[in-house]
């Protein structure tokens, strides 16, 4: 827990997205056919997802903590990762919505990736009613940890196996190929890599920082 | 030689003791249900009175039979019956229960074999209502079914994964205050990729397409039932605990 007082990982957090603000903008990208210059939204888009993907599997191994010791501080955790976690799936749902504006020529055209990203949404939107439905903090602490575990492998099913037995358009599935495999060059991983990273500490810090609010409160509740 | 038991011989008894319990908790499912079936009653009126809604609905609009879409609605529209009989069948599964009988069973078997047997009796009672829903919806609504028996084994694979889906489900949603809504918005996300995939299989039994077609789907579907039991077996334990 030490980890999350510690300075060095969000500097280097703030250095590594000045940096792939600039690269990403300035540095030349391969040319190819109906993506031109919109291939820049893979060091915007997919590191969202990926922060996503941190923010939640932390939370998920908190939750399973939580089972197993029922100390209310890994709650805490959870509920705020999974709040961090939706921010960033929005985010990364708007990305991708503005990249398929200029390349599928709609915001929303009925893709297999962006409807199960969309029911995967629907989960974690139930996890915060779940939350508000029960009032006794342990009650709702010990049910929302489990729903929060039963939902993440079905979040990882619908976004990341379902899209790609299907024909979707999104790259990497449906047989289309991934950027990683063909279009992208050495040039442009070296700006999706600390992408990816500082994308990631920044969801981390952010959760972090909710969490050390939420502690305080909790805190200043406690009767002593 | 000792007598004591060797690790494996361990393993083998606790498996026939989950096993035993799970069957005798099914047993008393069964009988309960038998005294008064009301669940299987109520949710076949349920089933029956909604075809005839629909029925009657769809009927208002001459010709419909003849036009090109009608299969595609005929299949569709089954499968929305099907899934809010089955949210309503087992969302009870939980309810019924008073606090007292609950304490009276977690004293008497594991966690694991109360989920098991409530799920493996839910399957029996949704695998019994589809095959009459089935029926019923086949005799008002007519269609042609290109490989029957491929439709009947996605109406059964659907029941399965419906009532393992909301077994669990309805198990957290009874422990937060039991409303039906919770029920819902707790349950078709996780519902909708499974319907999705159903409605999939089914239309490619009634097209009579090749059988090798859906058989990536049905592992797909299989998968997902494999998961959502591993994790209820998992999760049950801390669920039942108040």
């Amino acid at each position: 827990m030490k980890f999350i007082y510690q300075t060095w990982w969000k500097v280097l957090a703030v250095l590594l997205l000045l940096y792939t603000l600039i690269a990403g903008f300035l540095l030349g990208v391969p040319r190819l056919p109906i993506l031109h210059e919109t291939i820049r939204n893979v060091y915007f888009h997919v590191p969202m997802w990926m922060a996503m993907f941190a923010v939640f599997t932390i939370s998920v191994i908190y939750s399973i903590k939580y089972l197993n010791t029922g100390k209310e501080k890994y709650d805490l955790i959870a509920v705020e990762c999974v709040n961090t976690g939706t921010f960033f799936y929005v985010l990364g749902l708007i990305t991708g919505m503005m990249w398929a504006k200029y390349t599928w020529g709609e915001y929303w055209s009925n893709d297999p990736k962006q409807n199960s990203a969309a029911i995967a949404f629907l989960l974690y939107c139930a996890y915060a009613v779940l939350r508000n439905s029960i009032d006794e903090e342990q009650k709702r602490a010990k049910i929302s940890a489990i729903y929060n575990i039963f939902a993440f492998p079905i979040m990882v099913v619908l976004i990341m196996v379902l899209p790609r037995m299907t024909d979707s358009l999104h790259p990497g599935n449906g047989g289309n190929p991934a950027f990683g495999k063909l279009d992208m060059d050495n040039h442009m991983r070296m700006v999706f890599y600390p992408a990816c990273i500082g994308w990631c500490f920044i969801a981390l810090w952010i959760a972090t920082l909710r969490y050390r609010i939420r502690l305080i409160e909790y805190k200043n509740n406690e009767i002593n | 030689m000792t007598n004591d038991p060797t690790n494996e011989q361990k393993n083998y008894i606790c498996a026939m003791q989950l096993f035993n319990q799970t069957w005798d908790l099914f047993k008393k499912e069964i009988v309960l249900e038998w005294r008064s079936k009301y669940a299987f009653n109520g949710v076949l009126l349920y089933v029956v009175s909604t075809v005839f809604i629909c029925y009657i609905s769809l009927n208002l609009n001459p010709g419909l039979n003849s036009s090109k879409g009608y299969p595609i609605v005929w299949n569709v529209l089954f499968w929305i019956i099907m899934l809010f009989a089955s949210v309503n069948a087992i969302a009870k599964s939980f309810m019924q229960e008073s606090k007292s009988r609950l304490l009276y069973y977690y004293s008497i078997a594991s966690p694991q074999a109360i989920i098991l047997s409530k799920t493996a009796y839910n399957i029996l009672l949704m695998a019994l209502l589809s095959v009459l829903a089935l029926l019923v919806y086949k005799v008002f609504f007519a269609n042609t079914l290109g490989d029957p028996l491929y439709y009947f084994l996605t109406v059964m694979l659907g029941s399965i994964s419906f009532s393992t889906v909301f077994t669990m489900i309805s198990a957290i949603a009874s422990k937060a205050g039991n409303n039906g809504t919770l029920m819902a918005i707790l349950s078709f996300p996780v519902i909708i990729p499974v319907i999705l995939l159903l409605i999939k299989l089914s239309k490619n039994a009634m097209d009579g397409l090749e059988r090798s077609v859906s058989y990536s789907n049905m592992a797909v579907l299989l998968a997902i039932n494999v998961i959502v039991i591993a994790t209820a077996l998992l999760l049950f334990p801390f669920l039942w605990r108040d």
